[in-house]
């Protein structure tokens, strides 16, 4: 192999970084630990068998799996029915799952909430329950609560070397490269003011069936946009909601990134987002804690089957080493499809499932990175890296000094076959992530190693479903919305876009549906 | 070794201890007129106590009877120990005592002392060796020779190269390895103890040149074009105190805070409009300014209950209670029963307070960066119209309304969209130029001010001026500043960027 002077460079200098880390040839050993997600329960579903159950308990309504979509359906259903919602990990949450250190709240996965559309309508209706939006101006715009809303700066890019303002690349485009930016974002707004054309939930929009079944990359080429900037924009773009770049997601899936977005705010910009330190993650607590009660953590459940007028859900309790049958006259299944219909009894398996596997690290720091031009921002991307860059955990404290930070490192692996990447991350250890995290904070900012106290990760097998030609509007997904006697299913894999909005709406009409049955 | 060579070691003895006594005394001077200004005073006195100190110890130097070379070069290192780190002692303790004259003059007494006790010793050593006329006559021209040799150095030299406390340890050094040299040549008893002795002074005093942070750098002090008498960091800021002449001035980051000559236009005019206009006001809650000066003006209503200052650094507090020239200054505001202080960060401290305040004041830094921005906004200003009552008021510093024009005016517009009514005024604060504030208020303020005693600037004329804004300085339009925009910090990045490339 040839070695550019560049990466030469490169190597030479993470060599000579590491050894003013103080860590001489051996690469730096850090703290922290692989956190999550519990992959071997999981690992369980498909090749253990449980024991039977010794106890069956009767509930009205069960919900399976604590995500956003069961703990939206559950939060639907209690009060009204008596419930159950029996979750895998000891906490619920799912992929908006969150942790806390000394330094600071991070999540694990979900991280944030664009301004939903008007046509979100129950996730208006918990953001003005929870008081994210607070009233309306006299106008009629939601008027949000300014400390959810994504503190300023927002977004950063480091791109010839330099930190600028946004992720559209802005530095050295040329004139040609800018006319392929007018005329790509002047088509999407476009779209965007199509009635109909794109929505949040996406079952509201329309299918273009020709964009749904080519590659984003393949529609890019159909229309001559192949400026290097600009590919590289929509491809981060893609990889950051999906996993999945360009190459692999459909056109449709793509233009919807840019065309769906409509919601707007009497108190901020319209690409404006809310969060928290610790992510989605404070939805999910916020979701969770009325429940709490009914809540069964730390259990899996590996059978689900219809008998008369019950439904059965067969559980096992992890710490206990012991099965439970709870004997229901209905179900909410807000498992994953590719779990749904491993332990749904009858339940046919949907074609062509694909998941993007990612890695996210929380990273602590002792003073947060610097580097030249733009000040550091929430969400900080580099050019040349192949991971999403970092998340600053911190950035909503209003505190205006701070020294220790998180970062939250998002990797989506997508270098190779999901299949293939999800066999490579779990060979890992946590040295060989650490490696690979710290080389890449290091090209971003040379130096930073040693700033670094601990790194924790947590890998996500089948991270998010994969929006690839042909499946949102195909025949698997159309299935995968039908409920199964009186088992009901919610989860985003059923949207094909794994979003907050699609789970939590998706719960909330499980929920509903399952109400009118009983 | 041989006479003739003890002998002229000796003399280089007598040369070094009077360069050093002097060196350390014009230090001592200098410090004294640094942090104490009117150099005429300090230089006299302190050349008075040092003469004085020194006859004491020549007085002294008889009651020496034996191993005359021993006590001699157990003085030298005193010398070098006492003398070489008097500068840097004297920076250290400057902000923790309430009267400087009483360690500065100890410390001079001490080393003019053991100065004056070196000569007759060392007169009584060579007198074995030399004629009485020969032996006057050589120490006094090395006396003289060394002092004319440090007289020069020490003001074309040392303290523009070197800096004060640098320069203390400097010869501190030379001192203690003439003293190591001496005790090598000489035949003295028990020689190893002192030796032992010696080598660690010697080793405290390149520790501290090494590692005492240059105190008074010559390089800082012409940036400020005064002279430096504190400066110190802090894990939140750099606060620097200088002085010229009878000039006070304090500086965050290098941004000028307040000058003692005029300060008073400022925090009258932050203070007095609105609480002048409250006359039931009890509880009041200053947010930044740990200087103390606004509490100063604050406690000039006698019917005030209570003052919480919320500021981040407890360093500035501490500063300025502690301090005697500072405390002058702030009229030992900090000593009043009425005052607590907070060390916390105001946005948090708000977020968690329940108490209500009659009247506020957010004293803050400029918003010259997106941390300190967040001060300024939507929803900092909904957690203070929490803590605010019906009837009180609050008052904002906001920067220059004549070259942040526009971040004037989104202050206002943001005080607007937080559902303040508010009243713009400005000053002029000859040291700042024209400064602005806003008073802000759930209801208009009625009535007329009733000012109390003793005010500088502040009358019912000069009062109705500050409302009137030129056309220079009216309004503009501007966004509100909130969290999710930074508005503030952008407007004021390129207003303050525009005026500072002129
Ligand atoms: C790294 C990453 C970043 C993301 N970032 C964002 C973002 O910023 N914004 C955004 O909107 N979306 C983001 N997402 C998408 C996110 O997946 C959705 O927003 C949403 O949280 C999905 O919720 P869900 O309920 O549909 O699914 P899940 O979160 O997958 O919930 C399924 C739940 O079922 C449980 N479960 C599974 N099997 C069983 C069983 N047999 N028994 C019991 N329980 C079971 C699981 O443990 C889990 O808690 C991100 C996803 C990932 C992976």
């Amino acid at each position: 192999m040839k070695t550019t002077r560049r990466q030469f460079l490169a190597t030479a200098g993470g060599g000579a970084m590491a050894l003013l880390a103080g860590c001489g040839n051996s690469p730096r050993v850090f703290p922290g630990r692989i956190v999550g997600a519990s992959a071997a329960a999981g690992h369980r579903l498909r090749d253990g068998a449980f024991p039977a159950p010794d106890e069956t308990l009767d509930a009205e309504v069960v919900v399976i799996g604590g995500g956003i979509a069961g703990l939206a359906a559950a939060r639907r259903l209690d009060g009204r029915r008596d419930l159950l919602l029996v979750e895998l990990e000891q906490e619920t949450g799912g992929n908006a799952a969150c942790g806390r250190n000394a330094v600071s709240a991070y999540p694990w996965g979900a991280h944030y909430v664009p301004l939903p559309n008007e046509e979100s309508t129950e996730v208006i209706a918990l953001f003005e329950e929870l008081g994210i939006i607070r009233g309306k101006d006299p106008r009629g715009l939601p008027i949000y609560d300014e400390e959810a809303l994504c503190s300023d700066p927002m977004e950063r890019l480091l791109d010839c070397g330099r930190w600028q303002e946004g992720f559209l690349p802005q530095l050295g485009v040329t004139p040609g490269e800018r006319r392929q930016y007018d005329a790509f974002f002047a088509r999407m707004e476009a779209f965007r003011r199509t009635p109909g054309a794109f929505a949040i939930p996406l079952d509201l929009g329309s299918p273009y069936p020709e964009l749904d079944r080519i590659t984003m990359a393949a529609w890019m080429n159909a229309n001559g946009w192949d400026a290097a900037p600009l590919r590289w924009y929509v491809d981060y773009c893609c990889r950051d909601d999906y996993g999945a770049g360009i190459e692999h997601v459909s056109a449709w899936a793509g233009v919807h990134y840019f065309a769906s977005r409509r919601g707007r705010a009497a108190n901020a910009e319209r690409d404006s987002v809310v969060t928290w330190p610790e992510g989605n993650g404070w939805l999910a607590q916020k979701l969770s804690a009325p429940l709490a009660a009914r809540i069964r953590r730390g259990c899996i459940v590996w059978n689900i089957e219809a008998a008369g007028k019950y439904t059965f859900v067969d559980c096992f309790d992890l710490a206990r080493e012991r099965s439970v049958r709870l004997r229901a006259r209905g179900a909410v299944c807000a498992a994953p499809r590719f779990i749904a219909q491993r332990i749904v009894r009858g339940l046919a398996p949907a074609q062509g499932l694909e998941y993007s596997p990612w890695m996210v690290a929380n990273v602590t720091l002792d003073s947060p990175p610097v580097g030249p031009g733009a000040p550091l921002a929430w969400d900080n991307v580099s050019r040349r890296s192949r991971s999403l860059g970092y998340v600053v955990a911190t950035h909503q404290n209003l505190n205006p000094v701070q020294r220790e930070t998180v970062l939250t490192h998002y990797w989506p692996l997508d270098a190779q076959s999901p299949a293939d990447e999800r066999r490579r991350a779990v060979a890992r250890t946590h040295d060989e992530w650490c490696g690979l995290i710290a080389e890449d904070l290091e090209e971003t900012h040379p130096g930073v190693t040693g700033q670094i106290r601990n790194i924790d990760v947590w890998l996500w097998g089948h991270g998010m479903i994969r929006p690839v030609p042909g499946f949102i509007w195909g025949e698997a997904r159309r299935r995968m919305r039908e409920p199964h006697g009186m088992v009901f299913f919610a989860h985003s894999d059923m949207s094909g876009l794994s979003l907050f909005e699609e789970a939590y709406t998706r719960g909330c009409q499980a929920a509903d549906a399952l109400l009118a049955r009983l | 070794m041989s006479n003739r060579g003890v002998r002229l070691l000796l003399l280089a003895s007598v040369f070094t201890i009077a360069t050093c006594g002097l060196i350390y005394e014009l230090l001592a001077g200098t410090i004294a007129s640094y942090l104490l200004g009117d150099s005429v005073t300090q230089f006299s006195t302190v050349i008075g106590v040092y003469l004085f100190a020194m006859g004491v110890g020549s007085w002294l130097s008889r009651y020496v009877e034996r191993n005359l070379a021993g006590v001699f070069i157990q003085v030298e290192f005193l010398i070098a120990l006492f003398g070489g780190s008097a500068a840097a002692c004297l920076f250290a303790v400057f902000p923790h005592v309430n009267s400087f004259r009483v360690p500065l003059y100890a410390i001079v007494f001490v080393v003019g002392s053991l100065v004056g006790l070196e000569v007759p010793l060392l007169l009584r050593l060579l007198s074995a060796q030399l004629h009485l006329k020969d032996l006057i006559s050589k120490v006094f021209t090395f006396d003289y020779i060394g002092a004319l040799l440090a007289s020069l150095l020490f003001p074309l030299f040392l303290v523009p190269y070197c800096g004060v406390a640098q320069t203390g340890f400097l010869f501190g050094i030379l001192n203690a390895v003439v003293g190591l040299i001496a005790l090598w040549a000489l035949e003295i008893p028990n020689a190893r103890a002192l030796r032992i002795y010696g080598i660690g002074v010697l080793a405290f005093l390149v520790a501290g040149l090494f590692f005492s942070e240059r105190i008074v750098a010559w390089s800082e002090a012409a940036a400020y074009g005064e002279d430096i008498i504190y400066t110190r960091s802090t894990p939140y800021q750099r606060i620097t105190l200088t002085r010229h002449s009878d000039d006070i001035r304090l500086y965050l980051n290098g941004n000028l805070q307040f000058s003692s000559r005029d300060e008073y236009r400022y925090h009258e005019a932050l203070i007095h409009p609105g609480l002048a206009r409250l006359r039931n006001a009890r509880h009041v809650l200053v947010l930044g300014g740990g200087d103390g000066l606004a509490v100063r003006e604050i406690l000039r209503y006698p019917q005030i209950e209570s003052v919480t200052l919320v500021d981040l650094d407890p360093a500035m507090p501490r500063l300025f209670s502690t301090q005697e020239i500072l405390t002058r200054l702030n009229a030992g505001a900090f000593s009043s029963p009425k005052v607590r202080v907070v060390n916390s960060d105001a946005f948090a401290w708000l977020k968690q307070n329940r108490r209500v305040f009659d009247f506020i004041v957010a004293d803050f830094p400029d918003p010259s960066n997106f941390s300190v921005g967040k001060l300024y906004t939507t929803a900092f200003y909904a957690r203070a119209q929490a803590a605010l009552a019906p009837d009180g008021a609050m008052v904002i510093q906001c920067t220059s309304p004549f070259i942040a024009r526009k971040s004037f005016w989104c202050v206002d517009e943001t005080l607007h969209a937080s559902g303040f009514v508010t009243e713009p005024y400005h000053v002029y604060v000859p040291s700042f130029g024209e400064w602005g504030f806003i008073l802000a208020s759930h209801r208009a303020l009625a009535g007329e001010p009733e000012f109390p005693a003793g005010l500088r600037y502040l009358d019912a004329s000069s009062f109705a001026e500050l409302f009137i804004f030129p056309p220079d300085m009216v309004k503009v339009p501007a966004d509100a500043n909130r969290l999710n925009n930074q508005a503030l910090v952008r407007y004021f990045e390129t207003e303050w960027g525009r005026y500072l490339r002129q």
